[in-house]
């Protein structure tokens, strides 16, 4: 199912001029504060009328103001997950569960309902009220809220912004499983990188309100030119992995598109498919292969492109494999080494730089690691 | 009862019926007022809220004689009732119900408007996107958390009522039986010789029912607070 929006709207001297189409998976809208993420979610929600705009679920036409027409939010079928969860207070976490469902008029669900509670891990929950509940819990209930009401199409605004690192690291996985357990498209609204990096299968990059690019996550995230909007400190490459060993040492080794890897200790079995975020800071380019060092990851691949910003350091691609790798080197190193585009070198990344939270469960949708193990 | 003789029995009795429909009756109105005060924008919501408050600021002998003015018999409003519904309220107790509830009315209005500004919207949108309309909304959402705001304002309209006195006595007089409450009785006895001990009973009577009324009103309150804050 694709999601095609187009919304222009103008308001307290902004303009938000957007328009992107996506396939099925999880589809991280993303931007910094003030990109116009949540008027663009909140015009596909119906919550805001927009000046001009089309939004479009599968064959589905929720808005389209030339023809007059902007459904009221009760018609949409859009499920919402809010970054506050807004849980009903007078409510129980189950009567909070079912009111989208009782709206969407679906009856004897109640193995789908089953399915999902355990998914989310809330079975303990249901007699209680929200007042009662963590915030990485009722954030949780909101996500089953919003899917029991059978949603074409789930929205999520930040739904871990207001949580803490903990909090996070505990809902992450359920949303993996979200995307890989369930056929329903997910508009992810992010500023963190590092979930768009875990979660996302295309990004759609907003800044100031217009579309920079639209694309997959790999591509988009590796793409040297987009690294100032994405955050210099912020940008890296997302490699998909397949898990090969866990070694008695503690380390994991695992093959991508552009060789070998070994990481820390990760959870899962071999077979198991990850997404592995490597920063950009965290990478050291070498044109030979360095004998002695303490770096045990070493992907050899070529220059692709080279962009420099104003300030002393560049953003170099390089391709390894299928994988595309993003360097941040400084523009002394790149004159002294000689790099162009077609300078065949090597990435060398230390193991420790890659911390757990940079390391997601791949998803179904990115197979080409497969084809090369 | 032997505690009150007929007569104040027939005060006590009149009164808790005026009191009980004015209440009924304002009530949806009152809510009606206080969702449109506190969440509408439209043209003369100034005049609306001024109309609304007046008979809490204008003395109640004013208020009694303007009812008596569009509520009589003669009078143009009174004259359309009477003859489309049957309605009368010129001297009798449904019209001592309609000046109490109208006295009533801006406190219900405003413990309601209160309550009603305390909610979140963003719970109503959330409600919207799950496949609630407006009114859905409105009876399962917005309904539930303003309960304590619409005790209050019924307990204290229902008070209110109970304790009006210069609108009543001003628009249907003071017939015993027909439109003699509570206080129009307690100033009745008052004027006769020897009818202290009457008007003491009444007003022993008048303070258990304003006790229980609030009493009441703070349990039931505090719980539906307590269902509200969701804990």
């Amino acid at each position: 199912m694709t999601l095609s929006v187009s919304v222009k709207h103008t308001f307290e001297g902004f303009t938000l001029d957007a328009d992107f189409k996506a396939p099925a998976g999880v589809t991280a809208l993303f931007g910094s504060s003030g990109s116009g993420k949540s008027t663009l979610v909140n015009a596909m929600a119906g919550l805001l009328r927009p000046d001009h705009g089309r939004v479009e679920v599968g064959d589905r036409l929720l808005c389209d103001t030339d023809q007059g027409l902007c459904l009221p939010p009760h018609k949409r079928r859009v499920g919402y997950v809010f970054q506050e969860a807004r849980l009903f207070p007078h409510l129980t976490v189950q009567q909070n569960l079912r009111y989208g469902r009782w709206f969407a008029g679906i009856r004897g669900s109640d193995t789908e309902e089953r399915r999902l509670v355990d998914m989310l891990g809330i079975g303990g929950l249901l007699t209680r009220r929200p007042g009662a509940l963590s915030g990485g819990e009722k954030q949780r209930v909101a996500i089953g809220r919003a899917l029991l009401s059978h949603p074409l199409i789930l929205l999520m605004d930040e739904p871990l912004a207001a949580l803490d690192e903990a909090r996070k690291a505990e809902i992450l996985p359920y949303l993996e499983r979200l995307r890989d357990e369930t056929a329903i498209p997910i508009l992810y609204v992010s500023h963190s990188v590092a979930e768009v990096a875990r979660l996302a299968t295309t990004v759609v990059l907003l800044d100031k309100g217009k579309v920079l690019k639209t694309g997959p996550t790999e591509e988009v995230m590796s793409d040297p030119a987009l690294a100032p909007a994405i955050g210099l400190r912020e940008a890296g490459s997302v490699l998909s992995a397949k898990i090969v060993k866990h070694h008695d040492d503690g380390l994991t080794e695992l093959a991508s598109a552009g060789g070998r890897l070994f990481l820390p200790r990760i959870g899962g079995n071999p077979g198991d498919r990850v997404r592995v975020r490597i920063h950009a800071n965290d990478v050291v380019l070498s044109l030979d292969p360095p004998g002695r060092i303490s770096a045990l990851n070493l992907l050899p691949g070529t220059v692709t492109s080279i962009r420099a910003g104003s300030g002393p350091g560049a953003m170099v691609q390089m391709q390894a494999g299928d994988d595309q790798i993003l360097a941040r080197v400084t523009k002394r190193s790149i004159a002294a080494l000689g790099l162009e585009p077609g300078t065949g070198c090597y990435a060398i990344i230390k193991s420790v730089s890659v911390s757990r939270a940079d390391i997601g469960a791949g998803d179904q949708s990115i197979a080409k690691s497969d084809t090369t193990t | 009862m032997d505690f009150l003789s007929p007569e104040e029995w027939t005060a006590v009795a009149l009164s808790l019926r005026v009191s009980f429909w004015a209440t009924l009756v304002a009530l949806p109105l009152a809510i009606w007022v206080a969702y449109l005060l506190a969440r509408r924008d439209f043209w003369g919501k100034q005049v609306l809220n001024g109309i609304v408050h007046l008979p809490l600021i204008l003395p109640p002998v004013v208020t009694g004689y303007l009812l008596l003015l569009t509520f009589g018999r003669r009078a143009p409003v009174g004259e359309w009732l009477y003859e489309t519904l049957g309605l009368i309220f010129a001297f009798r107790w449904t019209g001592a119900a309609l000046a109490a509830g109208i006295m009533g009315f801006p406190l219900m209005v405003r413990a309601i408007r209160l309550a009603l500004e305390a909610v979140d919207p963003k719970l109503e949108q959330a409600a919207g996107t799950l496949g609630a309309s407006r009114p859905w909304v409105f009876v399962t959402i917005t309904l539930p958390l303003i309960l304590p705001g619409i005790i209050a304002g019924s307990i204290l309209g229902f008070a209110k009522a109970m304790g009006e006195f210069g609108a009543t006595i001003t628009f249907v007089s003071n017939i015993p039986g027909q439109t003699q409450t509570l206080p129009s009785a307690i100033y009745a006895f008052l004027q006769v010789p020897g009818g202290e001990a009457s008007a003491l009973r009444l007003v022993a009577v008048s303070v258990t029912i304003a006790m229980t009324a609030l009493i009441l009103s703070e349990v039931l309150a505090r719980r539906a607070a307590k269902r509200v804050a969701g804990a």
